[in-house]
């Protein structure tokens, strides 16, 4: 093994560490659609956690109508969804999202994503659109790919609810369960 | 069958402080019947109406919220009808106007139009479901409705309305959106 692939195998992504910055953010109520890129170190988790209230939705878009409905009494939300179900949700982000300036706090596992690419670098077209997707609708982005990038969860879910304005934390790698 | 707005009279001698969100045509007949500081206008993405309502049921636990829902509108939103018989809230009394058509999109036909949408609630889970195609059933009705234990759902049929005029930027003036939050925030 090189030293720059040893490199790589230590980098990690624990989902109990994001769990953590999700809950330190005030987030009370998760809404989801499940995604095999964060499901077992993270949905699973957020499922048996009591301090979390889970809501599990038939369609990502509905996610966008409740977590509007829960920030007008200043009820924090996380929607937690693979980019497939942000790209079907992409009307219900521009209308309440971001014409109505609403803060729709979205964590989208890139499902394919590999880990030691940019997105934008992707073999997966699907993966490799959403960054430029998140721009062009001036939607607030971070990667989220390892330990480290945990840290810019709990500011950019802030800044989403001070700024009324949405917010999209792109998991690029399977969070490991434990 | 029924005028939607003779309901809508008759469902505003019961409406006190509940939250009521109305989209499309619904809304505009029910803004027509008089301001509300506690009406909340579905905005921008047909169809969420019931998902922004369960999201004000679970966070106002306390207050009713009744939803004004359309027929081509929720067929954009089904799923929301497991949604929400799973999250069972008991503040969510859920209403869908049934005229067959798309009135606010130039009244073409929805895909089918015998659709059994309390049928389509009860399987879901709702608590309660009723039909009302009488408006005198529906008077005496209606405050029984609201007051159940939800999730609750009813389907009024009715006929297409007379013309209506959608003032779509009135409709979902930022203000209306800073006054609901505003007046929530006092608890």
């Amino acid at each position: 093994m090189s030293a720059e692939t040893a490199e790589q195998a230590k980098v990690e992504l624990h989902g109990a560490n994001i769990l953590a910055a999700i809950k330190q953010s005030g987030v009370e109520f998760v809404l989801s659609v499940p995604d095999i890129v964060t499901s077992a170190g993270l949905l699973r988790p957020i499922a048996n956690d009591k301090a979390l209230r889970l809501i599990r939705v038939c369609k990502e878009d509905e996610c966008i109508g409740i977590a509007s409905g829960l920030h007008y009494s200043d009820k924090r939300a996380l929607i937690l969804i693979q980019y497939t179900g942000f790209l079907d949700s992409l009307n219900a982000i521009r209308a309440v999202a971001v014409e109505y300036k609403q803060p729709i706090c979205m964590m989208v596992g890139l499902l394919g994503h590999e880990p030691e690419r940019l997105p934008t670098q992707s073999g997966r077209y699907g993966v490799r659109i959403i960054e430029p997707i998140c721009e062009a609708m001036g939607i607030p982005h971070h990667l989220i790919s390892q330990d480290s990038d945990v840290a810019k969860i709990k500011p950019a879910i802030d800044k989403a609810y001070a700024d009324s304005f949405p917010v999209a934390l792109l998991i690029g790698r399977r969070p490991l369960a434990s | 069958m029924m005028k939607r707005e003779d309901c809508f009279k008759a469902l505003t001698r019961h409406v006190k402080d509940e939250i009521v969100v109305a989209t499309y045509s619904s809304a505009v007949e029910w803004n027509d019947l008089g301001p509300r500081v506690l009406n909340y206008f579905s905005m921008g993405a047909m169809g969420l109406a019931s998902s922004h309502a369960l999201g004000l049921a679970l966070a106002n636990p306390n207050r009713r919220i009744i939803v004004l829902d359309g027929d081509g509108s929720l067929l954009m939103n089904l799923g929301s009808l497991v949604t929400i018989g799973a999250a069972r809230p008991k503040n969510l009394v859920h209403f869908v106007s049934n005229n067959g058509c798309y009135e606010a999109n130039g009244g073409h036909p929805i895909p089918n139009p015998k659709v059994d949408f309390s049928g389509l609630a009860r399987s879901a889970g709702y608590a309660h479901t009723y039909d009302f195609s009488e408006l005198a059933s529906f008077e005496q009705q209606v405050g029984h409705v609201i007051a159940q234990q939800g999730p609750v759902f009813a389907t009024l049929f009715v006929e297409r309305s007379r013309p209506l005029t959608y003032d779509y930027p009135a409709l979902y003036a930022a203000d209306k959106r800073r006054a609901l939050k505003a007046e929530l925030q006092k608890g």
